[in-house]
């Protein structure tokens, strides 16, 4: 379970984060959405410790995410950022390697081959495994990089817009590799999408930030509504149901 | 991780070694006074030679060679940028600033203690330069060398300031242009250290190499960020200051080197950590022997030759990887 209590946070004097309380149990996936500038990368990276918390608590597993040691909530949480370039010539296999890094400091075993390897497989990497990063396109550097976090095989996954850059084909495999990770091993993935219908599709709850609040919080039914949506994105959108999920039509 | 990138270069790691122990000979028998290495073992004066003079030198060479390439590749690591090292960023200008500090101000000072200092100085000159650098738009990799040229520029002014007022220039010239000639038996074992430097280096390699991947990609798998910094920082520091104080600061080491190894093989540091550490070595001593030879029986200084051939390294470097660098 990830505990948000009370979190706000700031970047000098502008408020980014005001008052974020949040509970995440444990499995499942769950899609953070919300404008430009929410807060919703913030957040994500307060979860993953990679800013240092201002006020109020956070922990995952009851580890407290600013007390913890590094290396303990490395094997507990994976981050996947959105901007990640990659500047080192490292191929894809190795780059992969990495994630499992917290769990042997450097020295694979063969197990550890065996996660990289399905790690591979499960993104389409195989034939892409012993080029190096920069000769990739963005979206297959994108799959490596989220290879990498699925290797690092932490119960808690967290992914800031890993859609960049996909194709439909890949975006779509992404979202049921999360979600196959979510039913069949239990693992909690939480993911920042600008794609609602990736998240209507995909997601079983979706929480809606705007202006550093949380300000909505459900199943994809009850956040996917005409009104919740302009009071989120401030413009009213038809919203249709097909197959039993309602799918926004944001760009009539 | 390691096991992909040594097989396939087992053949060319062979060759390598092959180069280096022919360097290695070739730099013993080579000098004004001729070294028959078969008599060595029959004649004591030739063994004498050996000794204190021919291997000591060697040594030297391949200590500060290889010390000064890891150096540069660490230095590259933690400025997330290729075109920075030791030589041309303020690190060798701090320690040697730091070292003509300690000398005015206690003359009678030994040898490891102004090491010492201008370790001291070069750590602190190296983290301010870091923390500007840092500090500069990452879209624009030319930037931080730049500042790294001027920012050095500028200590070494200062040096060079201080220098002269004290009648002191012909000692600076001696730390800031490598040259083996005086390195004798007992005046260059404090270079060891460089090697206990580059055997941390490898205890922490792939540590390196999470670094070189942003730092939030080091906290994401656990990484102590901050420290790795500090560690990194006094790697560079204390070989820069060595090969100041014990030999004179050789350029371009540290950036032709780690750059070609990039180029060839790649930046998995537990790889290629040997490889950079071979051609340091190899490079220096290579430039050594150059200089003994293009005007014999006199000596062009290391720092000199190496500063003709590694431009032109870089030169090359430049032109090949243009601006997508």
């Amino acid at each position: 379970m990830i505990r948000i209590e009370n979190v706000s946070f700031k970047h000098r004097t502008t408020p980014i984060l005001t008052d974020v309380s949040l509970t995440i149990p444990k499995g499942g996936v769950v899609a953070l959405i919300g404008p430009n500038g929410a807060g919703k990368s913030s957040l994500l990276s307060l979860v993953a410790r990679l800013q240092p918390l201002q006020a109020g608590a956070i922990d995952i597993d009851g580890l407290p995410v600013d007390t913890t040691p590094g290396r303990e909530l490395a094997r507990v949480v994976a981050i996947l950022r959105q901007d990640t370039t990659v500047a080192s010539r490292l191929k894809v296999r190795e780059l992969v390697g990495f994630g499992r890094f917290p769990h042997g400091r450097g020295r694979l075993i063969e197990a550890d081959h065996a996660i990289i390897d399905a790690a591979i497989a499960q993104f389409d990497l195989a034939d892409l495994a012993d080029r190096f990063i920069e000769t990739l396109s963005g979206g297959q550097r994108q799959r490596a990089l989220v290879a990498m976090a699925f290797a690092q095989g932490t119960d808690y996954l967290l992914l800031d817009e890993p859609l960049n850059n996909l194709d439909m084909y890949y975006a779509r495999e992404l979202m049921r590799s999360l979600r196959s990770v979510a039913d069949g091993k239990g693992k909690t993935v939480v993911i920042v999408l600008h794609d609602i219908n990736q998240a209507s599709a995909h997601a079983d709850r979706i929480v809606a930030m705007k202006g550093g609040r949380v300000v909505a919080d459900g199943t994809p039914a009850e956040i996917l509504t005409p009104e919740t949506l302009e009071a989120v994105f401030g413009f009213r959108m038809r919203v249709e149901t097909i197959a039993d999920k309602p799918f926004v039509l944001h760009q009539l | 991780m390691s096991a992909s990138v040594l097989h396939p270069s087992l053949r060319t790691g062979t060759i390598a070694g092959l180069g280096l122990a022919v360097l290695f000979v070739l730099s013993l028998a080579v000098g004004v006074s001729p070294l028959p290495l078969g008599r060595v073992l029959s004649d004591p004066e030739a063994l004498q030679l050996l000794l204190v003079s021919r291997l000591p030198r060697t040594l030297a060479a391949i200590l500060s060679g290889a010390g000064l390439a890891i150096a540069g590749l660490i230095m590259q690591t933690l400025a997330r940028n290729r075109f920075v090292e030791p030589a041309t960023a303020g690190t060798a200008q701090s320690a040697e600033l730091g070292i003509l500090l300690v000398t005015l101000l206690f003359p009678a000072a030994a040898l490891p203690v102004k090491t010492l200092v201008a370790g001291g100085a070069a750590l602190l000159g190296t983290s301010i330069f870091l923390a500007t650098a840092h500090r500069l738009p990452p879209a624009q990799p030319f930037l931080v060398p730049l500042f790294g040229i001027v920012y050095g520029g500028v200590i070494g002014a200062a040096a060079t300031y201080a220098a002269w007022q004290a009648d002191l220039l012909q000692f600076l010239a001696v730390w800031t242009n490598g040259d083996f000639s005086g390195v004798l038996r007992g005046r260059y074992e404090l270079l060891w250290i460089s090697a206990l430097m580059v055997a941390i280096a490898w205890f922490v390699a792939d540590r390196l190499t999470i670094m070189a991947l942003g730092r939030e990609a080091s906290i994401g798998l656990g990484i102590d960020y901050a420290r790795m910094m500090q560690i990194g920082l006094v790697l560079v520091s204390v070989i820069t200051a060595l090969a100041v104080a014990v030999v004179g600061m050789i350029p371009f080491v540290g950036l032709a080197v780690p750059n070609i190894v990039s180029r060839l093989m790649g930046d998995n540091v537990r790889g290629t950590l040997g490889w950079v550490a071979a051609g340091g070595a190899g490079l220096v001593l290579a430039c050594d022997i150059v200089g003994r030879l293009i005007r014999y029986p006199y000596e062009i200084p290391v720092g000199t030759v190496m500063g003709v051939v590694g431009g032109a390294i870089f030169l090359w470097l430049l032109f090949r990887r243009g601006a997508h660098a």
